[in-house]
């Protein structure tokens, strides 16, 4: 009877923070549903009504929707596949024992900690510049024409930069999962003559799902919105090459003042992020059970 | 313990009330443009002659600026008692009733010496809504060296005949100079604005009297393929995420033989703190294809109160002063007469102090006088405004029209494509916003 009582008290007590919660959560979400139900232009207050699901409709067939979309999965698609594919082996030569190491792990980690548009600005006007980065000194040393990388290749501009950015981040994770590895399992495994390629594969690799499903995972949630790199270094274009669906619901809203519009598009994105992580669940979610 | 809490409390009030006299205090919006940051600097001048006004400032760049002005005015968030604002959004503003009217812009202002083309863009049923701080056209600037050197003579009116022959035997690209700079980053007021005056001059225009856009008639790919061929063969690497400011960096720098743009760069490329070729700038009037329009536009940064606002009284008062010939007076008399805000006022281009020291004071007036914003193109149009139309999807429209250029520039997109893309989109949100039926 009495620990029935401290329940309800407990469940009592946590109603507020609970509350407080549902409804930071809520409110939010309810706006935009409610906003995107309504032709509601800041720029022409007078058309301002109800009109059902007609901006879904808008901004489901707007011709840069379906560009944007694509763009979207490339970008997440290649991201996680080069911070996974150079991750793995960095992490491998930073679980090593060598002179310095702390010191090169905190350099690998640095790029983390560097704000987006920052590393944006500076990859853009010191590294890509076709006049006057680094890349294009390097090009001219050696005879070649430098490439006018947001002119000629602006989507793998920004996944270069978008990937920089978070190489450190996957490399971490997989660090800390190689060091808790056992010891003992490779030692045997050395005794056993196993190759250091069939260590990997049989014994590291395994040991590894986990963290690189944990990557995929947290990586997907955030890489669904990069818009800082995109605004400052391409503005979504030229034309519509750079522009995902953040930057295009960003366009929406404060381009075109289209508020209505802008929410629908908003909603249109959760509905893809939670698609997006359903298959990623289904797929790599199975190693994260058990 | 409450006593002494009031007690304090009470001090602190008065402490908080004493030395202030009924203070007012004016949040300035405005763009971190050459001339809007020394207007802030001479601030100090302005609250001297009127102790009761405090003034905040808030500068941005542009497009920031814009962003944030506008979101404060149609959500009437009141955070701004004077805003900085073109000329494309003063008469929907106006219509709107989002601005007070300046009637009290004191008896010493002289309306009449405004000129009349700002005067007409910043006015509403013969009222004035803002005041415009500085004024400007388009033109074309050249390297007086490099055109004698090819043997060439920059006609007073030239025609894009003779820019794109011109361009094309300037054009030296192992020595790095280029024929002709452009704008080419996409946006409205980027290569649209540039755009835009170019295709009046080619006769092309937004939209017919129905409101159906324009861009699959041949004036428009006429405007577009032209513009592409010849940044193509003369102009500079990386011309699609060329603005106003790179376009200057290059043509300080002595890289462009030839650049369009807006008049105020003239005092810029003259300038020879700033500029490398200042002493071989020559101007002359923005190209025409011989049908009658110059490839002109015409803009002005303007000062205007937001409906609402409590404060209208000082932010009037501080209108007036920035806004007055002794405002140019003080800055001729701190900066010298080459720096004052130019292109509002009459008396500014008779003063023969001010045309001794800037040789484009005279082009730059006829530059203004010739763009029309009622009749911006050689055919008739439903809207105001010469390299926009003053409806509030434009910008909008314009940048995502803009974007389709600047790819065709970029050569990821055909000049076709890029048209008939434009075409499209413009019709779907003029379909949206019941232009047309």
């Amino acid at each position: 009877m009495a620990t029935q009582q401290t329940q309800v008290l407990g469940r009592a007590l946590l109603t507020p923070a609970v509350a407080l919660l549902f409804i930071w959560m809520i409110v939010p979400l309810a706006m935009t549903i409610y906003f995107s139900t309504l032709r509601y232009s800041l720029l022409d207050s007078e058309t301002w009504g109800f009109v059902g699901l007609e901006n879904f409709r808008y901004f489901l067939t707007d011709p840069a929707f379906l560009t944007a979309l694509r763009n979207t999965l490339v970008l997440v698609g290649s991201v996680l596949a080069i911070t996974i594919l150079l991750g793995t082996p960095l992490a491998l030569l930073l679980d090593q024992q060598v002179v310095g190491r702390s010191i090169v792990r905190l350099m690998v980690i640095a790029p983390f900690f560097v704000m987006p548009t920052v590393s944006a600005l500076v990859w853009k006007n010191l590294l890509m510049h076709p006049v006057s980065g680094l890349f294009a000194w390097v090009a001219t040393l050696v005879g070649a024409t430098p490439i006018d990388w947001f002119n000629d290749a602006p989507l793998l501009a920004v996944i270069v930069i978008v990937a920089w950015q978070w190489l450190p981040f996957a490399t971490l994770i997989l660090l800390t999962a190689l060091q808790s590895q056992d010891e003992e399992q490779k030692e045997a495994a050395e005794m056993d003559g196993a190759s250091a390629l069939s260590t990997f594969i049989y014994l590291t690799l395994p040991h590894l799902a986990r963290p690189i499903t944990v990557v995929i995972l947290i990586e997907t949630i955030f890489l669904l919105t990069v818009f800082a790199e995109i605004f400052v270094t391409t503005g979504g274009g030229p034309g519509l090459a750079t522009t995902n669906i953040a930057f295009l619901i960003y366009s929406q809203a404060l381009v075109q003042y289209d508020v209505g519009n802008a929410s629908a598009g908003g909603l249109v994105a959760v509905v893809i992020a939670n698609i997006v992580a359903f298959f990623l669940v289904r797929i790599v979610g199975r190693n994260l059970e058990a | 313990m409450k006593h002494v809490l009031s007690a304090l409390l009470g001090a602190a009030t008065l402490l908080g009330a004493a030395p202030s006299v009924a203070q007012t205090t004016l949040t300035i919006a405005t763009v971190n443009n050459g001339d809007m940051i020394r207007m802030q600097a001479l601030t100090n001048e302005f609250t001297a002659k009127n102790p009761d006004i405090n003034v905040k400032w808030v500068t941005l760049e542009e497009n920031v600026l814009r962003q944030r002005v506008t979101t404060d005015i149609a959500t009437k968030g009141g955070q701004f008692d004077v805003l900085t604002i073109g000329t494309y959004e003063v008469p929907i503003w106006a219509k709107k009733n989002w601005l007070i009217p300046l009637d009290n812009l004191g008896s010493d202002y002289d309306t009449a010496d405004l000129l009349p083309k700002i005067r007409d863009a910043v006015s509403a049923s013969g009222k004035l809504y803002a005041a415009p701080f500085y004024g400007e056209s388009s033109m074309m600037m050249y390297r007086t060296d490099l055109f004698q050197k090819a043997g060439l003579t920059m006609p007073e009116k030239p025609t894009w005949d003779f820019v794109i022959d011109a361009a094309n035997k300037l054009t030296d690209k192992s020595g790095g100079v280029y024929g002709i700079c452009l704008r080419g980053k996409a946006g409205w007021g980027e290569n649209m604005a540039f755009l835009t005056a170019m295709s009046n001059s080619f006769g092309a225009r937004w939209f017919d009297e129905k409101w159906q856009p324009q861009f699959d008639k041949p004036e428009w790919k006429k405007t577009l393929s032209t513009y592409v061929d010849l940044m193509k063969a003369a102009g500079p690497p990386g011309a699609s995420s060329n603005g106003f400011n790179e376009n200057l960096a290059l043509f300080n720098s002595g890289k462009c033989a030839m650049w369009i743009d807006a008049t105020v760069a003239a005092s810029f490329v003259t300038n020879p703190k700033e500029s490398k070729v200042a002493d071989k700038v020559g101007f002359a009037l923005a190209p025409n294809a011989g049908l009658g329009k110059n490839a002109n536009w015409l803009w002005a940064w303007n000062l205007a109160i937001p409906a609402g606002s409590k404060k209208a009284a000082a932010a009037e008062k501080f209108i007036a002063w920035a806004t007055s010939k002794d405002y140019t007076k003080l800055v001729a008399s701190k900066e010298g007469w080459a720096n004052v805000p130019p292109g509002t006022r009459t008396s500014l281009y008779q003063n023969p102090e001010y045309l001794k020291v800037a040789p484009f004071a005279k082009l730059t007036l006829a530059s203004i006088d010739a763009a029309d914003p009622n009749k911006p193109s050689v055919q008739s149009v439903p809207y105001v405004g010469v390299q926009y139309a003053a409806i509030p999807e434009f910008q909008g429209i314009g940048t995502s029209v803009g974007q389709q250029f600047s790819a065709a520039l970029a050569g990821s997109s055909t000049v076709d494509a890029a048209l008939a893309a434009a075409q499209t989109a413009t019709e779907r949100e003029m379909k949206r916003a019941g232009y047309i039926k």
